[in-house]
Parts: C-alpha cells; sequence; structure tokens
C-alpha cells in the first residue's frame, strides 16, 4: 500500500508534535479572516491550554484539525498525517468535545452513545455496551444513562458529550472548553479526569477562556487572539515571561517601603499593610534580616508568582474581552 | 505504536451497524411516528366517508365518475381501498411525509450539532450520506406499506372481498389482486425516489432542518401546479410527479408498461442527478454548526 513511505514522509515536517500546523489559515467566504497564518506544535503527552477570547480563532482552529472544514492554504497534520485528507486513519485514535455537546434529546444518554459508536468504523459492536457503560461510568452518569437527554441539565450534557470522547482508548483527546457549565465539584472531576488520562499517556487539547483553569491542569500553552498565535510554550515559560513581586505583610508600612529602596527593590508600592516591589536581584533572606534588623515587623514574606493572566495582559497589552 | 495496532480493522459490515444505527433513530423521532399515524389515518378516514355515503345502497363517486381512482369499486371489494388510498396519498400526503425526513435528514442533524460528532467519530461524508439516502428510501417503503396495509385491514373490516375486476373488464382472483395491490405499493415506493434525492440535496445546503423541510415541500406543491398547467406541457414529462398514477396501469390485463417504465426512468434520472449534487455539495462542505 505505500502507506509506511507516506507515514514517514510525513513525519518529517511534523516535528514530532501530535499536532502540528503550518501557516494554516481560513478566510471565511465573507472575507472575514479567522484564522492566520498558525504555526502549532503540541508535543506529545503534554496536556496542552489553547487559549483566546471568545473569537479568536479557537474554534475554526480546531474544526480545521478535525476535519470538519478545509483551510483555505497551510498546512495541518494530526498524529503525523495530513488532514483533512487522512481523517478516516486519524480521527478514531481521538476523541473530541467540540463547542459544547450535540445530542439527540429525543434518545436517552445511554442510546445517544450507541449511537455515537456506531459511526465509528473500528468500534466493536461486540464490547460496544460495555465499553458505553464504562464511559458513562467515568463521567459519573450511570445512575442517568436511561433519562432522555432532553432531560439532561447542561452540566449533564456536558458530561454525556465527554464520554463521547472516551468510547475508546484515544491517543489524543480534543477537548474545547469541557468545563463549560459545570459547577465547581464539576470542573474539578473533569480537571481530574483530564490529569488521569494524561498521565495514562493520552496527550490532551484544551482550549479555555478560563486562565486558571489552564494554569491548573497543563503544562504546555498557545495564546491566541484576532486569529494569530501571539506565544506558545510550557506554563511555566510563558508564565515567567511576566516577573513576579515580592510582597511584604507589615503593620510598619512607610518604614518597610523606606528600607526595601535601600536594600535596591525598584518600583516599591506601599497599599494599606501591603508592601510590594520588583524582585531584587540578591538574597531574598538578607533583605528580610536587613528588616527585621531594622526593627520592621514582618508578618509575612514572599515572592507571589505571576500567573498567565499577567501574562496574557503583558502578552496583548489588553485584558480578556471579546475580539470584534 | 502499539496502541495504533490495537485498533480493530475495519469490518466490511460496519457502514450495515451505521445503517441500523440511522434506521433506529430516525423511527424513534416522534415525527417520524407522528408523519405514519397520519398515512394511517388517510385509508381508515376514506374507507368510513364511503361507506357512510353508500349506506343507502347507490354507488359512490356517482357511478364512476369523480373522485381518486378506483373509489367507486371499493363497495364492491374491500381490496380496492389499497389503490384508492395510494391514489389519494400519492400527490400529496406521501412525497410530504418523505420530503419531511429526506429534508431534515443532514439539515436537521447540522440544526442540532450531531452532525460533527458524526463525522469525526468518522463516519465518513459519503458514507454517511448514502445510509441517509437508504433511511430516506426505506421510510418510502414503510409509509407507503403503512398506507396500504392500514387500506386492506379498513377495506377488510368496512367491506366484502372476492375476486376483481381488473380495468380491462377482465376478472382476477383475489390471491393474484392481493399480488398486483402489494406490486402496486412496491411501485408507489420507487416513485417517491425521485422526491427523497431532491431533498436530500437540499438538505445538504442549509443548517436548518425546518428551511430544508419547508424547500422540499415548497418544491413539491411547484411541481404539482406546473404539471397542471397546459402552456407548460414542454416540461411535463421531466417532472417527478407526471407518472405517478401510471401505478394504475398495473391493474390492466394486460399489464400497460409504457407509462410505468418512464416513471422508473425519470425516478432513477432524479436520483441520479440530485445524488450527485447532493454528494458533491456534502463531501465539500464546511461543517461549521
Amino acid at each position: 500500500m505505500g502507506e509506511a513511505s507516506a507515514s514517514e514522509q510525513d513525519g518529517e515536517h511534523t516535528g514530532g508534535g501530535v499536532i502540528t500546523t503550518r501557516a494554516l489559515t481560513k478566510r471565511y467566504r465573507g472575507g472575514q479572516l479567522a484564522v492566520d497564518g498558525l504555526c502549532l506544535t503540541v508535543p506529545a503527552g503534554s496536556v496542552f491550554g489553547f487559549l483566546g477570547p471568545n473569537g479568536s480563532g479557537k474554534t475554526t482552529t480546531i474544526r480545521m484539525l478535525m476535519g470538519l472544514i478545509e483551510p483555505t492554504s497551510g498546512t495541518a497534520h494530526v498524529l503525523g498525517r495530513p488532514m483533512p485528507r487522512s481523517a478516516r486513519a486519524v480521527l478514531p485514535h481521538v476523541g473530541a468535545l467540540i463547542e459544547g455537546p450535540a445530542l439527540y434529546g429525543f434518545l436517552s444518554g445511554r442510546d445517544n452513545l450507541l449511537r455515537y459508536d456506531a459511526a465509528d468504523p473500528t468500534a466493536d459492536p461486540r464490547t460496544r455496551r460495555i465499553r458505553v457503560l464504562a464511559a458513562l461510568d467515568r463521567v459519573g452518569l450511570t445512575a442517568a444513562g436511561g433519562k432522555k437527554a432532553k432531560a439532561y441539565s447542561l452540566g449533564m450534557k456536558q458530561r454525556l458529550g465527554l464520554a463521547a470522547a472516551l468510547l475508546q482508548p484515544r491517543r489524543l483527546l480534543v477537548l474545547d472548553e469541557p468545563t463549560n457549565g459545570l459547577d465547581p465539584q464539576g470542573m474539578r472531576e473533569i480537571r481530574t479526569l483530564v490529569r488521569e488520562l494524561a498521565s495514562d499517556g493520552t496527550t490532551v487539547f484544551l482550549s479555555s477562556h478560563l486562565l486558571d483553569e489552564i494554569e491548573q491542569v497543563c503544562t504546555h500553552a498557545a495564546v491566541m487572539a484576532r486569529g494569530r498565535l501571539l506565544t506558545q510554550g510550557p506554563v511555566a515559560d510563558l508564565a515567567a515571561g511576566a516577573r513576579g513581586r515580592l510582597v511584604v505583610t507589615t503593620p510598619d508600612p512607610a518604614d518597610a517601603a523606606r528600607l526595601l529602596k535601600e536594600q535596591g527593590v525598584a518600583d516599591v508600592v506601599a497599599d494599606g499593610e501591603r508592601v510590594t516591589g520588583e524582585v531584587p536581584g540578591r538574597d531574598l533572606a538578607e533583605v528580610n534580616a536587613a528588616l527585621v534588623t531594622a526593627g520592621v515587623r514582618v508578618r509575612g514574606f514572599g515572592v507571589e508568582r505571576a500567573s498567565l493572566e499577567d501574562a496574557f495582559v503583558a502578552l496583548t497589552g489588553e485584558g480578556f474581552d471579546v475580539a470584534g | 505504536m502499539s496502541r495504533a495496532e490495537a485498533v480493530r480493522a475495519v469490518s466490511p459490515l460496519w457502514t450495515l451497524g451505521l445503517l441500523r444505527s440511522e434506521l433506529l433513530t430516525t423511527f424513534r423521532r416522534w415525527r417520524t411516528l407522528a408523519l405514519l399515524g397520519v398515512l394511517a389515518a388517510v385509508p381508515v378516514l376514506v374507507g368510513i366517508a364511503v361507506r357512510i355515503e353508500t349506506g343507502d345502497g347507490s354507488s359512490a363517486g356517482g357511478g364512476g365518475g369523480g373522485g381518486p381512482a378506483f373509489i367507486s369499486q371499493i363497495t364492491n371489494n374491500g381490496l380496492f381501498l389499497v389503490f384508492t388510498a395510494l391514489a389519494a396519498t400519492l400527490p400529496f400526503f406521501l412525497p410530504m411525509a418523505i420530503g419531511v425526513v429526506a429534508g431534515d435528514a443532514v439539515a436537521g442533524e447540522a440544526n442540532t450539532g450531531t452532525l460533527r460528532y458524526l463525522l469525526v467519530a468518522p463516519a465518513g461524508r459519503t458514507r454517511l450520506l448514502l445510509t441517509k439516502y437508504a433511511t430516506v428510501m426505506t421510510f418510502c417503503l414503510v409509509a407507503t406499506l403503512v398506507v396500504a396495509v392500514s387500506a386492506l385491514i379498513t377495506g377488510a373490516l368496512l367491506f366484502p372481498l372476492g375476486d376483481l375486476t381488473t380495468i380491462s373488464g377482465t376478472r382476477i382472483s383475489f390471491s393474484e389482486g392481493l399480488a398486483r395491490a402489494l406490486l402496486i405499493a412496491l411501485v408507489v415506493a420507487v416513485s417517491l425516489i425521485g422526491v427523497a434525492a431532491l431533498g436530500l440535496f437540499v438538505s445538504t445546503l442549509t443548517n436548518s432542518g425546518i428551511a430544508a423541510m419547508a424547500t422540499t415541500v415548497g418544491l413539491l406543491i411547484t411541481v404539482q401546479i406546473v404539471d397542471q398547467i397546459p402552456q407548460l406541457h414542454a416540461v411535463h414529462p421531466y417532472l417527478f410527479s407526471h407518472y405517478w398514477l401510471s401505478f394504475a396501469d398495473l391493474m390492466r390485463e394486460p399489464v400497460y408498461w409504457d407509462d410505468l417504465t418512464r416513471n422508473l426512468g425519470l425516478q432513477a434520472l432524479y436520483a441520479a442527478v440530485f445524488g450527485s449534487a447532493a454528494w458533491a455539495r456534502f463531501t465539500a462542505k464546511d461543517i461549521s454548526a
């Protein structure tokens, strides 16, 4: 069949990434540029956060990766093979939740999963019922499996959508806003589930507009705005791009601020009992000792790490608003 | 790549599994069952109306002048209710039901978003479209059989059964009449293939199930009107509904095949043209719903 040579060829320009795009561009018929020259690399085994405001082109990118829409130009490789051309070979290894769940309201949750599983050519009909029950159990829907899907709450629909993505063992999970509509308990369960899947070796591609969610579960992240990729890399590096701040809590803020300046701390700001400044180059233990020696009473002393949100604001120079 | 090998080889029977799932999904829809219910009610209403009209001993339709074909014969033989019911439902009720099911087939799933999950499963666009078309054709057959069976039961309950007279005046036995009724039901079902292909094509054009159903039914009505305007006789042979009532020729002795074969050829032409158009459209479409 010559398939081996074809995949070798593909391997050359994917650089080992589970998802690799080169100058991926989508211009809709109205002329609107939804995705503009996207070059994305998702490393194998990562939990990859795909971050951006609503309307920044995340979902269009995901639809191109899943072969639902044709790119205007550029290429996309998923699991080393070109999309949408190799959709039939690639997609059985991919579980997806795209723009929220979609269900047959007149069917029960279980029958919805049976239907989606029947649409997968690689799914074994003999194990179908067992796998459906296992997927329902995994997302905590065992008790509600027999109920009609139209009676489900948004959170239950979201869980059923996730169950559909977990019907088979997958090499890649593409989850678009997976915690949408879930309560805090549900969000935590999903995060735990994502970590579990990742520890089994599944690569998880997670889109979200919730920065702290990405920060909590992702190892890597990419930031999009207005169809363009702003940055990508390990989450720790991204957050490090925005520097942390030294924070001193004290009942003597005026003295503390003066002393900190003397110790070479720049940009000192006193706000009530909190005094903050840029982290100095010297040993922080000495800074603290100097404060105490000078008789400043210190309640708290430490460095607050920059959040991804700080990094995002630093990157875009703006807040997290909907792109026009 | 050990996990890649763990994935099963695709069984050639998988398409049948998808078709089974598609049929189950279609026939469990409340709307499908309601349409079949309406179709089952038509012969019952016709049967009761004829029974009441002829309660005083007069024959229905004023001696065979007006009304749908065969209606005047029902009082003599309940089997004629099958032919009457099919003649009464074929111009509008049956194709409307097909238009609703076919129009909804792709557009309805796009509307609810389930289409994108079927495609990333991945069902495959060509295979999914073929499965949808097979399901719509199954519905054509089921809908026609529902009318025929409902008519047969109503006819048997309200009127006598027995040997019957063909249009040509020869007599045939009841069992042969029954066989002809089944053959007619099949021909009627096949007559609907054109509408089914048209509806499926319309269904690939939009993401709104309602819009696709309305367009298909609108086209059906337009074609029926055009077929009634004598000045437009040049286009009549190309309208999918033009030879529909040719099924009555199966009740002649010998059977008059000309219009029947023209009808079958025309339906095949519609299936080929609109089937290809639907395929071209659906396989190249951006699924953005």
